[in-house]
């Protein structure tokens, strides 16, 4: 059992959330780097769909009311037990009674605490992932909260030499891959360009459901309205103030907006890790249909 | 650069998105539910996700298993059974009893010239189907709607409409499954539970479902 004691500004519970649901109107949800909650899960001997704490912006304060073997990875912030300094990204044994601190990352804006046996709240569909959208998983972590955890996995926790250096990539990034999405006709000539040839500055109101970027502004073509459709975390829309958002695992299933270019999944974590005022840019990449070509 | 757009014997835009999906635009929408179902019938190897919206449908993809030099075979093939199933309903049914007592029903009338009671007939009388979900789990977009019916939504969304309101919106209708914020015009409640995580399956209304109202 974990006690909170305080969060930050969001710390939530998540896992690789609920893919496959979209036709219910259920949105992925899950952490928004999976490569750093996977990698803490790994150093605890957790399989990889554990869930864990997914920390913004540093904050956390738990108490271990058990003895557990725990570990941090996503953006590096400081960590004390009990008021010492310690390793990022490796995994800790600590006995009942431990306070486990997180200070706020220098770079990089999310981090992930995994425990050994998962965070074993009662998953719903599947998934013990909070959706801050809409609702379905446990509610974001509030102090005062006791969170069960499971019992010991078969996994033996990893020494793993490389983990720190792994643990920082996401966070030192500032270029994603994009590739064109289904409407860039709604859009005048060469918005494609203007997408990649500039930086994008992330703005403060962004969160798990897109991230808002503002910069020279991207100008459709076409001003009527698109019929919803289908979306994914990734999906570059476009609103009418020509400001993009980049979908995050929260997001709506469907939106009405003109879908500009796609981010390749394995820059989403990239993308999680860029804190408001950072600045972005894209690079081109191909599309599934283009590979073809 | 244009859009990479490919032909088919179909009249079908195949859409990019992405490195992992691609999109594609049909001319109807009873062609989409058609052709979702099809293609969740037939559980092809490489195609891991298949979400319909208005006029598209989502296909999520594993290029190591499916490479895009096969996928527009793979869809025609689909397609042309789709077609030819077409007609061949056997989907869930659901009846929603529903007391026609929406804040935005007399507005609705009064828009139209009507009577509340024929907006009330013209609501219990279509035969509806799930187009897609979006917006909050369980929340079916259905279509059937009678053309007069089609009103565009509020200017300004309400900040909180009541869980089991029945809406109409464009050429939509629809019921809120829990409280939330919403743009649609109100016309009654009902008291059946769209959304439940706990029941299986948890959305009452699923892309398929035909879906009636009857006034209680």
């Amino acid at each position: 059992m974990i006690e909170i004691i305080a969060t930050g500004p969001l710390s939530s519970i998540q896992d690789l959330g609920r893919p496959g649901l979209a036709g219910l109107g259920v949105g992925r949800s899950g952490a928004a780097d999976v490569g750093a909650l996977a990698l803490a899960n790994r150093l605890v001997g957790n399989d990889r769909d554990a869930a864990g704490i997914e920390i913004t912006f540093g904050g956390l304060k738990v108490r271990l009311l058990t003895a557990a073997t725990i570990a941090c990875a996503g953006a590096r912030a400081p960590l004390l037990t009990d008021g010492r300094t310690q390793d990022w990204a490796a995994a800790l044994s600590l006995p009942a009674g431990s306070l486990v601190e997180l200070g706020q990352p220098p770079t990089g804006l999310r981090s992930y605490l995994a425990v050994r046996g998962g965070i074993a709240v009662t998953a719903v569909l599947g998934s013990r992932a909070t959706d801050t959208l809409s609702g379905l998983g446990p509610p974001a972590l509030l102090p005062g909260m006791r969170l069960p955890v499971g019992p010991e996995p078969s996994g033996d926790p990893a020494q793993d030499p490389s983990a720190g250096s792994l643990a920082a990539t996401g966070a030192a990034a500032r270029s994603v891959r994009v590739s064109v999405g289904p409407r860039l006709d709604w859009f005048v000539a060469g918005s494609w360009q203007r997408l990649l040839g500039q930086r994008w500055t992330v703005q403060a109101d962004s969160d798990r459901i897109g991230i808002r970027l503002k910069g020279g502004s991207l100008i459709r073509a076409r001003l009527d309205e698109l019929p919803s459709e289908p979306t994914l975390p990734g999906s570059v829309q476009v609103p009418p103030s020509g400001q993009p958002v980049v979908l995050g695992p929260d997001a709506p299933v469907t939106g009405g907006y003109p879908v500009l270019a796609v981010v390749a999944p394995a820059d989403l974590e990239i993308l999680a890790q860029q804190r408001p005022g950072a600045e972005i840019g894209f690079i081109s990449s191909m599309s599934y249909l283009q590979e073809y070509d | 650069m244009t859009v990479p757009t490919r032909p088919l014997r179909l009249p079908f835009r195949l859409l990019p998105y992405g490195e992992r999906a691609v999109l594609l635009e049909l001319p109807a929408a009873p062609m989409v539910t058609a052709l979702r179902e099809e293609l969740l019938a037939r559980a092809e190897p490489g195609i891991t996700g298949v979400v319909a919206g208005a006029r598209t449908l989502l296909i999520e993809l594993d290029p190591a298993q499916l490479p895009a030099a096969q996928l527009s075979a793979v869809l025609s093939a689909a397609a042309l059974a789709a077609v030819a199933a077409s007609g061949r309903s056997d989907s869930d049914e659901v009846e929603l009893r529903v007391r026609y007592d929406g804040a935005d029903l007399a507005s609705v009338a009064e828009q139209l010239g009507v009577s509340v009671d024929t907006v009330v007939e013209r609501h219990t009388s279509a035969d509806y189907v799930v187009q897609f979900c979006g917006f909050s789990p369980g929340f079916g977009y259905l279509t059937g709607l009678h053309p007069s019916l089609r009103l565009p939504r509020l200017s300004s969304p309400r900040p909180a409409v009541p869980a089991g309101s029945v809406a109409i919106a464009d050429e939509f209708t629809g019921v809120y499954p829990r409280r939330s914020p919403g743009g649609w015009l109100l016309l009654g409640t009902t008291s059946a539970v769209l959304f439940d995580p706990e029941r299986n399956p948890p959305a009452l209304l699923r892309p398929g479902t035909r879906v009636r109202f009857r006034a209680t």
